[in-house]
Protein backbone atom coordinates (compact mmCIF):
# COMPACT_ATOMS: atom_id res chain seq x y z
CA UNK A 1 0.00 0.00 0.00
CA UNK A 2 1.44 3.47 -1.13
CA UNK A 3 1.94 5.99 1.88
CA UNK A 4 -0.39 8.99 1.78
CA UNK A 5 1.49 10.85 4.05
CA UNK A 6 4.76 11.23 1.83
CA UNK A 7 6.23 13.68 -0.04
CA UNK A 8 6.49 11.06 -3.32
CA UNK A 9 2.96 10.43 -3.43
CA UNK A 10 2.47 13.95 -3.27
CA UNK A 11 4.32 14.58 -5.86
CA UNK A 12 3.07 11.58 -8.21
CA UNK A 13 -0.71 13.37 -7.59
CA UNK A 14 0.84 16.85 -8.79
CA UNK A 15 2.29 14.69 -11.90
CA UNK A 16 -0.69 13.09 -12.93
CA UNK A 17 -2.52 16.03 -13.09
CA UNK A 18 -4.17 15.79 -10.21
CA UNK A 19 -6.00 18.63 -7.84
CA UNK A 20 -5.12 19.47 -4.58
CA UNK A 21 -7.70 19.79 -2.00
CA UNK A 22 -7.97 21.50 1.42
CA UNK A 23 -7.88 18.06 3.40
CA UNK A 24 -5.70 16.23 1.16
CA UNK A 25 -1.60 15.99 2.39
CA UNK A 26 0.80 18.38 1.54
CA UNK A 27 3.91 19.11 1.92
CA UNK A 28 4.79 21.97 4.54
CA UNK A 29 6.62 24.17 1.67
CA UNK A 30 3.66 23.66 -0.58
CA UNK A 31 0.89 24.99 2.07
CA UNK A 32 3.67 27.78 3.19
CA UNK A 33 4.28 28.88 -0.97
CA UNK A 34 0.37 28.73 -0.99
CA UNK A 35 -0.53 31.02 1.92
CA UNK A 36 2.13 33.22 0.58
CA UNK A 37 1.23 33.72 -3.19
CA UNK A 38 -2.66 33.64 -2.39
CA UNK A 39 -2.34 35.92 0.21
CA UNK A 40 -0.17 38.48 -1.59
CA UNK A 41 -2.87 37.79 -4.39
CA UNK A 42 -5.82 38.77 -1.94
CA UNK A 43 -3.89 41.37 -0.36
CA UNK A 44 -2.99 43.04 -4.30
CA UNK A 45 -7.14 42.78 -4.97
CA UNK A 46 -7.88 44.83 -1.69
CA UNK A 47 -5.05 47.52 -2.26
CA UNK A 48 -5.47 47.94 -5.92
CA UNK A 49 -9.27 49.96 -4.65
CA UNK A 50 -7.80 52.69 -3.43
CA UNK A 51 -5.91 54.16 -7.08
CA UNK A 52 -8.82 53.78 -8.47
CA UNK A 53 -11.50 54.42 -5.24
CA UNK A 54 -9.53 58.03 -5.73
CA UNK A 55 -11.28 58.73 -9.21
CA UNK A 56 -14.76 57.83 -8.57
CA UNK A 57 -16.03 61.02 -7.15
CA UNK A 58 -14.44 62.31 -10.46
CA UNK A 59 -15.26 60.37 -12.90
CA UNK A 60 -15.91 62.42 -16.08
CA UNK A 61 -19.35 60.86 -16.68
CA UNK A 62 -22.44 59.19 -14.66
CA UNK A 63 -21.74 56.13 -17.38
CA UNK A 64 -17.56 56.23 -16.19
CA UNK A 65 -18.57 56.48 -12.70
CA UNK A 66 -20.83 53.54 -13.01
CA UNK A 67 -17.98 51.28 -14.64
CA UNK A 68 -15.51 52.18 -12.36
CA UNK A 69 -17.77 51.84 -9.19
CA UNK A 70 -18.72 48.03 -10.64
CA UNK A 71 -14.77 47.53 -11.27
CA UNK A 72 -13.93 48.33 -7.82
CA UNK A 73 -16.93 45.86 -6.38
CA UNK A 74 -15.54 43.31 -8.46
CA UNK A 75 -11.82 44.09 -7.19
CA UNK A 76 -12.89 43.62 -3.45
CA UNK A 77 -14.93 40.57 -4.63
CA UNK A 78 -11.37 38.74 -6.18
CA UNK A 79 -10.12 39.91 -2.31
CA UNK A 80 -12.70 38.08 -1.13
CA UNK A 81 -13.03 34.83 -3.04
CA UNK A 82 -9.21 34.83 -2.20
CA UNK A 83 -9.22 35.00 1.06
CA UNK A 84 -12.11 32.57 1.31
CA UNK A 85 -9.23 29.89 -0.59
CA UNK A 86 -6.65 30.69 1.52
CA UNK A 87 -8.30 30.50 5.01
CA UNK A 88 -8.68 26.57 3.54
CA UNK A 89 -5.18 26.35 4.50
CA UNK A 90 -5.49 27.08 8.35
CA UNK A 91 -4.77 30.13 8.19
CA UNK A 92 -7.51 33.02 9.68
CA UNK A 93 -8.35 35.72 8.00
CA UNK A 94 -7.25 37.67 11.19
CA UNK A 95 -3.63 36.45 10.81
CA UNK A 96 -3.99 37.50 7.08
CA UNK A 97 -4.90 41.25 7.66
CA UNK A 98 -2.32 41.39 10.04
CA UNK A 99 0.52 40.67 8.42
CA UNK A 100 -0.67 42.39 5.77
CA UNK A 101 -0.86 45.73 7.93
CA UNK A 102 2.50 44.72 9.11
CA UNK A 103 4.11 44.51 6.18
CA UNK A 104 5.18 40.55 6.90
CA UNK A 105 2.73 40.13 3.37
CA UNK A 106 3.69 41.99 0.37
CA UNK A 107 0.62 43.16 -2.02
CA UNK A 108 1.34 43.77 -6.27
CA UNK A 109 4.18 46.93 -5.89
CA UNK A 110 1.84 48.22 -8.78
CA UNK A 111 -0.44 49.76 -6.66
CA UNK A 112 2.07 51.67 -4.91
CA UNK A 113 2.15 53.84 -7.85
CA UNK A 114 -0.59 56.83 -7.96
CA UNK A 115 -3.38 57.34 -10.32
CA UNK A 116 -2.60 60.97 -11.26
CA UNK A 117 -5.16 61.75 -14.00
CA UNK A 118 -7.85 60.06 -15.48
CA UNK A 119 -5.88 58.74 -18.45
CA UNK A 120 -4.19 56.43 -15.72
CA UNK A 121 -7.65 54.53 -15.23
CA UNK A 122 -7.98 53.69 -18.75
CA UNK A 123 -4.24 52.79 -18.21
CA UNK A 124 -4.50 50.77 -15.27
CA UNK A 125 -7.50 48.52 -16.65
CA UNK A 126 -5.38 47.76 -20.12
CA UNK A 127 -2.17 47.56 -19.11
CA UNK A 128 -2.62 46.41 -15.05
CA UNK A 129 -5.77 44.49 -15.42
CA UNK A 130 -4.34 43.14 -18.97
CA UNK A 131 -0.87 41.81 -17.23
CA UNK A 132 -3.43 40.41 -14.07
CA UNK A 133 -5.38 38.70 -16.50
CA UNK A 134 -2.23 37.30 -18.31
CA UNK A 135 -1.02 35.84 -14.95
CA UNK A 136 -4.41 34.74 -13.87
CA UNK A 137 -5.83 32.66 -16.84
CA UNK A 138 -2.26 30.41 -16.45
CA UNK A 139 -3.42 30.09 -12.52
CA UNK A 140 -6.46 28.50 -13.58
CA UNK A 141 -4.64 25.92 -14.13
CA UNK A 142 -2.56 25.90 -10.49
CA UNK A 143 -2.63 22.41 -8.94
CA UNK A 144 -4.65 23.82 -5.69
CA UNK A 145 -8.22 23.03 -5.64
CA UNK A 146 -9.33 26.49 -4.00
CA UNK A 147 -6.82 28.49 -5.39
CA UNK A 148 -8.04 27.20 -9.50
CA UNK A 149 -11.62 27.85 -8.75
CA UNK A 150 -11.28 31.49 -7.16
CA UNK A 151 -8.95 31.64 -10.39
CA UNK A 152 -11.53 30.64 -12.74
CA UNK A 153 -14.20 32.65 -10.99
CA UNK A 154 -12.05 35.89 -11.25
CA UNK A 155 -11.24 35.48 -14.94
CA UNK A 156 -14.84 35.69 -15.90
CA UNK A 157 -14.99 38.75 -14.72
CA UNK A 158 -11.89 40.44 -15.42
CA UNK A 159 -11.97 41.02 -18.98
CA UNK A 160 -14.38 43.68 -18.35
CA UNK A 161 -11.86 45.58 -16.32
CA UNK A 162 -9.39 45.30 -19.47
CA UNK A 163 -11.67 46.72 -22.12
CA UNK A 164 -13.29 49.50 -19.97
CA UNK A 165 -9.88 50.18 -19.80
CA UNK A 166 -8.53 49.92 -23.37
CA UNK A 167 -11.95 52.06 -24.01
CA UNK A 168 -10.88 54.78 -22.07
CA UNK A 169 -7.49 54.81 -23.66
CA UNK A 170 -9.13 54.41 -27.00
CA UNK A 171 -11.40 57.42 -26.60
CA UNK A 172 -8.80 59.63 -25.76
CA UNK A 173 -6.25 58.69 -28.31
CA UNK A 174 -9.55 60.21 -30.61
CA UNK A 175 -9.57 63.33 -28.51
CA UNK A 176 -7.74 66.76 -28.52
CA UNK A 177 -4.15 66.85 -28.88
CA UNK A 178 -4.42 67.40 -24.85
CA UNK A 179 -6.04 64.33 -24.21
CA UNK A 180 -3.97 61.99 -26.51
CA UNK A 181 -0.62 63.87 -24.43
CA UNK A 182 -2.79 62.58 -20.99
CA UNK A 183 -3.16 59.28 -22.41
CA UNK A 184 0.39 59.18 -23.45
CA UNK A 185 1.61 60.20 -20.18
CA UNK A 186 -0.26 57.60 -18.43
CA UNK A 187 1.04 54.80 -20.61
CA UNK A 188 4.93 56.10 -20.38
CA UNK A 189 4.80 55.78 -16.25
CA UNK A 190 2.57 52.43 -16.50
CA UNK A 191 4.12 50.70 -19.11
CA UNK A 192 7.01 49.34 -17.14
CA UNK A 193 5.53 48.98 -13.91
CA UNK A 194 2.88 46.68 -15.45
CA UNK A 195 5.99 44.80 -17.11
CA UNK A 196 7.54 44.19 -13.38
CA UNK A 197 4.43 43.04 -11.91
CA UNK A 198 5.62 39.32 -13.35
CA UNK A 199 7.98 39.13 -11.06
CA UNK A 200 12.06 38.93 -11.45
CA UNK A 201 13.62 37.20 -14.47
CA UNK A 202 13.92 33.25 -14.40
CA UNK A 203 17.05 33.46 -13.62
CA UNK A 204 16.77 35.77 -10.73
CA UNK A 205 13.79 33.70 -9.53
CA UNK A 206 14.47 31.25 -6.18
CA UNK A 207 11.08 30.29 -5.49
CA UNK A 208 10.23 29.18 -9.30
CA UNK A 209 11.62 25.87 -9.12
CA UNK A 210 9.32 24.95 -6.67
CA UNK A 211 6.18 26.42 -8.03
CA UNK A 212 6.55 24.79 -10.93
CA UNK A 213 7.49 21.44 -9.93
CA UNK A 214 4.32 21.46 -7.58
CA UNK A 215 2.32 23.42 -10.17
CA UNK A 216 1.44 26.68 -8.49
CA UNK A 217 3.02 27.78 -11.48
CA UNK A 218 2.19 26.72 -14.67
CA UNK A 219 3.93 29.11 -16.33
CA UNK A 220 7.41 30.95 -15.46
CA UNK A 221 7.73 34.95 -14.73
CA UNK A 222 9.23 35.31 -18.20
CA UNK A 223 6.96 33.00 -20.17
CA UNK A 224 3.81 35.24 -18.91
CA UNK A 225 5.81 38.70 -19.44
CA UNK A 226 6.40 37.90 -22.98
CA UNK A 227 2.77 36.60 -23.50
CA UNK A 228 1.50 40.21 -22.03
CA UNK A 229 4.08 41.86 -23.89
CA UNK A 230 3.34 40.09 -27.52
CA UNK A 231 -0.54 40.54 -27.26
CA UNK A 232 -0.03 44.63 -25.97
CA UNK A 233 2.15 46.44 -28.30
CA UNK A 234 -0.18 45.25 -31.26
CA UNK A 235 -3.05 47.25 -29.66
CA UNK A 236 -1.12 50.26 -28.76
CA UNK A 237 -0.05 50.74 -32.02
CA UNK A 238 -3.80 50.20 -33.23
CA UNK A 239 -4.57 53.30 -31.02
CA UNK A 240 -1.54 55.49 -31.89
CA UNK A 241 -0.03 54.77 -28.48
CA UNK A 242 4.13 54.71 -28.21
CA UNK A 243 5.41 52.16 -26.39
CA UNK A 244 8.21 54.18 -24.15
CA UNK A 245 11.02 51.90 -25.05
CA UNK A 246 13.32 53.39 -28.06
CA UNK A 247 14.76 50.10 -28.45
CA UNK A 248 12.00 47.05 -29.00
CA UNK A 249 11.64 45.19 -31.97
CA UNK A 250 9.47 42.68 -33.58
CA UNK A 251 11.58 39.29 -34.43
CA UNK A 252 9.32 38.92 -37.70
CA UNK A 253 10.14 35.14 -37.16
CA UNK A 254 9.04 33.87 -33.97
CA UNK A 255 6.28 37.35 -33.68
CA UNK A 256 8.04 37.65 -30.27
CA UNK A 257 8.61 41.55 -29.38
CA UNK A 258 12.28 41.62 -27.60
CA UNK A 259 12.61 44.81 -25.35
CA UNK A 260 15.16 47.20 -23.32
CA UNK A 261 16.61 45.96 -19.96
CA UNK A 262 13.82 46.25 -17.04
CA UNK A 263 14.94 48.47 -14.10
CA UNK A 264 14.83 45.99 -11.51
CA UNK A 265 16.49 48.44 -9.14
CA UNK A 266 13.26 50.19 -9.64
CA UNK A 267 11.47 47.16 -8.73
CA UNK A 268 13.33 46.56 -5.83
CA UNK A 269 13.12 49.50 -4.30
CA UNK A 270 9.34 49.92 -4.63
CA UNK A 271 9.05 46.30 -3.07
CA UNK A 272 11.05 47.23 -0.27
CA UNK A 273 8.46 50.05 0.47
CA UNK A 274 10.35 53.07 -1.41
CA UNK A 275 7.65 53.26 -3.85
CA UNK A 276 5.43 56.45 -4.36
CA UNK A 277 2.80 55.23 -1.94
CA UNK A 278 3.32 52.65 -0.36
CA UNK A 279 3.20 54.44 3.13
CA UNK A 280 -0.02 55.85 1.82
CA UNK A 281 -1.89 52.46 0.88
CA UNK A 282 -1.22 50.90 3.99
CA UNK A 283 -2.04 53.88 5.99
CA UNK A 284 -4.98 54.11 4.38
CA UNK A 285 -6.34 50.28 4.91
CA UNK A 286 -5.28 50.55 8.74
CA UNK A 287 -7.15 53.69 9.31
CA UNK A 288 -10.08 51.79 7.63
CA UNK A 289 -9.65 48.58 9.13
CA UNK A 290 -10.09 50.04 12.87
CA UNK A 291 -13.29 52.88 11.36
CA UNK A 292 -14.64 49.79 10.97
CA UNK A 293 -13.82 47.81 14.22
CA UNK A 294 -17.44 48.79 15.65
CA UNK A 295 -19.34 47.42 13.19
CA UNK A 296 -18.18 44.25 13.67
CA UNK A 297 -18.51 44.64 17.52
CA UNK A 298 -22.08 45.83 17.00
CA UNK A 299 -22.16 42.81 14.86
CA UNK A 300 -21.41 40.10 17.32
CA UNK A 301 -23.21 42.02 19.79
CA UNK A 302 -26.50 41.79 17.73
CA UNK A 303 -25.75 37.95 17.87
CA UNK A 304 -25.27 37.04 21.35
CA UNK A 305 -28.54 39.32 21.59
CA UNK A 306 -30.58 37.57 19.08
CA UNK A 307 -29.20 34.18 20.55
CA UNK A 308 -30.18 34.87 23.97
CA UNK A 309 -33.70 35.94 22.81
CA UNK A 310 -33.83 32.64 21.34
CA UNK A 311 -33.13 30.74 24.49
CA UNK A 312 -36.28 32.64 26.28
CA UNK A 313 -38.86 32.27 23.55
CA UNK A 314 -37.79 28.48 22.89
CA UNK B 1 -2.01 50.24 17.07
CA UNK B 2 -3.06 48.04 14.33
CA UNK B 3 -6.26 45.80 15.08
CA UNK B 4 -5.89 43.28 13.08
CA UNK B 5 -7.20 40.84 16.09
CA UNK B 6 -10.20 41.84 16.77
CA UNK B 7 -13.16 39.91 15.69
CA UNK B 8 -13.86 38.84 12.17
CA UNK B 9 -16.73 36.98 12.75
CA UNK B 10 -17.97 33.44 11.70
CA UNK B 11 -17.64 31.53 8.44
CA UNK B 12 -19.89 30.62 5.91
CA UNK B 13 -20.08 28.46 2.92
CA UNK B 14 -22.02 29.47 0.48
CA UNK B 15 -24.10 27.03 -2.28
CA UNK B 16 -25.25 28.68 -5.55
CA UNK B 17 -28.09 27.38 -7.81
CA UNK B 18 -27.51 28.88 -11.03
CA UNK B 19 -30.72 27.73 -12.79
CA UNK B 20 -33.51 26.07 -11.05
CA UNK B 21 -33.93 22.43 -11.60
CA UNK B 22 -29.88 22.50 -10.87
CA UNK B 23 -28.05 21.29 -8.17
CA UNK B 24 -26.16 24.00 -5.48
CA UNK B 25 -23.12 24.08 -6.08
CA UNK B 26 -20.46 25.28 -3.85
CA UNK B 27 -19.46 28.25 -4.70
CA UNK B 28 -16.95 29.60 -1.55
CA UNK B 29 -17.20 31.28 2.18
CA UNK B 30 -18.04 34.65 3.50
CA UNK B 31 -17.52 36.31 6.80
CA UNK B 32 -21.08 37.13 8.47
CA UNK B 33 -22.15 37.39 12.11
CA UNK B 34 -25.75 35.86 11.28
CA UNK B 35 -28.02 34.53 8.78
CA UNK B 36 -29.18 37.55 7.27
CA UNK B 37 -25.92 38.78 6.87
CA UNK B 38 -24.40 36.03 5.40
CA UNK B 39 -27.26 36.21 3.03
CA UNK B 40 -26.68 40.02 1.45
CA UNK B 41 -22.81 39.21 1.60
CA UNK B 42 -23.35 35.78 0.06
CA UNK B 43 -25.15 37.75 -2.94
CA UNK B 44 -22.71 40.51 -2.79
CA UNK B 45 -19.72 38.41 -3.36
CA UNK B 46 -20.95 35.32 -5.86
CA UNK B 47 -24.05 37.11 -7.45
CA UNK B 48 -22.84 39.93 -9.30
CA UNK B 49 -23.50 38.88 -12.40
CA UNK B 50 -26.68 36.63 -12.53
CA UNK B 51 -24.68 33.64 -11.69
CA UNK B 52 -27.61 32.51 -9.20
CA UNK B 53 -31.68 31.88 -8.73
CA UNK B 54 -31.49 30.39 -4.89
CA UNK B 55 -28.74 30.91 -2.20
CA UNK B 56 -27.88 28.38 0.63
CA UNK B 57 -25.27 29.49 3.40
CA UNK B 58 -24.33 27.19 5.97
CA UNK B 59 -22.40 28.02 9.15
CA UNK B 60 -18.71 26.37 8.35
CA UNK B 61 -18.76 24.44 11.82
CA UNK B 62 -22.34 22.28 10.85
CA UNK B 63 -20.24 20.38 7.76
CA UNK B 64 -18.43 17.53 8.34
CA UNK B 65 -16.09 16.73 5.45
CA UNK B 66 -14.66 12.86 4.70
CA UNK B 67 -11.33 12.32 5.52
CA UNK B 68 -8.71 11.84 2.55
CA UNK B 69 -7.14 9.32 4.29
CA UNK B 70 -10.50 7.45 4.72
CA UNK B 71 -10.70 7.00 0.78
CA UNK B 72 -9.81 3.49 0.08
CA UNK B 73 -12.32 2.10 3.13
CA UNK B 74 -14.89 4.54 2.59
CA UNK B 75 -15.26 4.28 -1.15
CA UNK B 76 -14.29 0.66 -1.76
CA UNK B 77 -17.79 -1.36 -1.06
CA UNK B 78 -18.78 0.45 -4.45
CA UNK B 79 -15.96 -0.48 -6.55
CA UNK B 80 -16.57 -4.06 -6.24
CA UNK B 81 -19.97 -4.41 -7.19
CA UNK B 82 -20.09 -4.04 -10.70
CA UNK B 83 -23.93 -5.91 -11.04
CA UNK B 84 -24.86 -2.15 -10.16
CA UNK B 85 -24.58 -0.84 -13.32
CA UNK B 86 -26.74 -1.36 -16.10
CA UNK B 87 -23.48 -3.00 -18.78
CA UNK B 88 -22.76 -5.96 -16.14
CA UNK B 89 -25.90 -7.71 -17.94
CA UNK B 90 -26.10 -10.19 -21.28
CA UNK B 91 -28.98 -8.67 -23.13
CA UNK B 92 -30.72 -11.42 -25.55
CA UNK B 93 -29.52 -10.20 -29.67
CA UNK B 94 -31.91 -8.30 -31.51
CA UNK B 95 -33.27 -7.26 -27.86
CA UNK B 96 -34.26 -3.42 -28.50
CA UNK B 97 -35.11 0.01 -26.15
CA UNK B 98 -33.74 -1.79 -23.18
Amino acid sequence: MHNEHSDTHFQSRIDNGEHIEAKDYMPEGYRKHLIRQMSQHAHSEVIGMQPEGNWITRAPSLRAKQILLAKIQDEGGHGLYLYSAVETLGVSRSELIEQLQTGKAKYSSIFNYPALNWADIGAIGWLVDGAAIVNQVSLQRTSYGPYSRAMVRICKEESFHQRQGYEIMATMMRGTKDQQAMAQDAMNRWWWPSLMMFGPHDSDSPRSGDAVKWKIKRETNDELRQKFIDKTIPQAELIGLTIPDKKFILDEKTGHYTLSPINWEEFHRVVAGHGPCNKQRLDHHIKYHQEGAWVREAAEAYKVKSAKKELVTA
Amino acid sequence: MIMATDTQLDLWEVFIQSKSGLPYIHSGSVHASDVKMAMQNARDIYTRRGEGTSIWVVPAKHISASNPDDNDMLFDPSNDKIYRHPTFYVMPEGAKNI
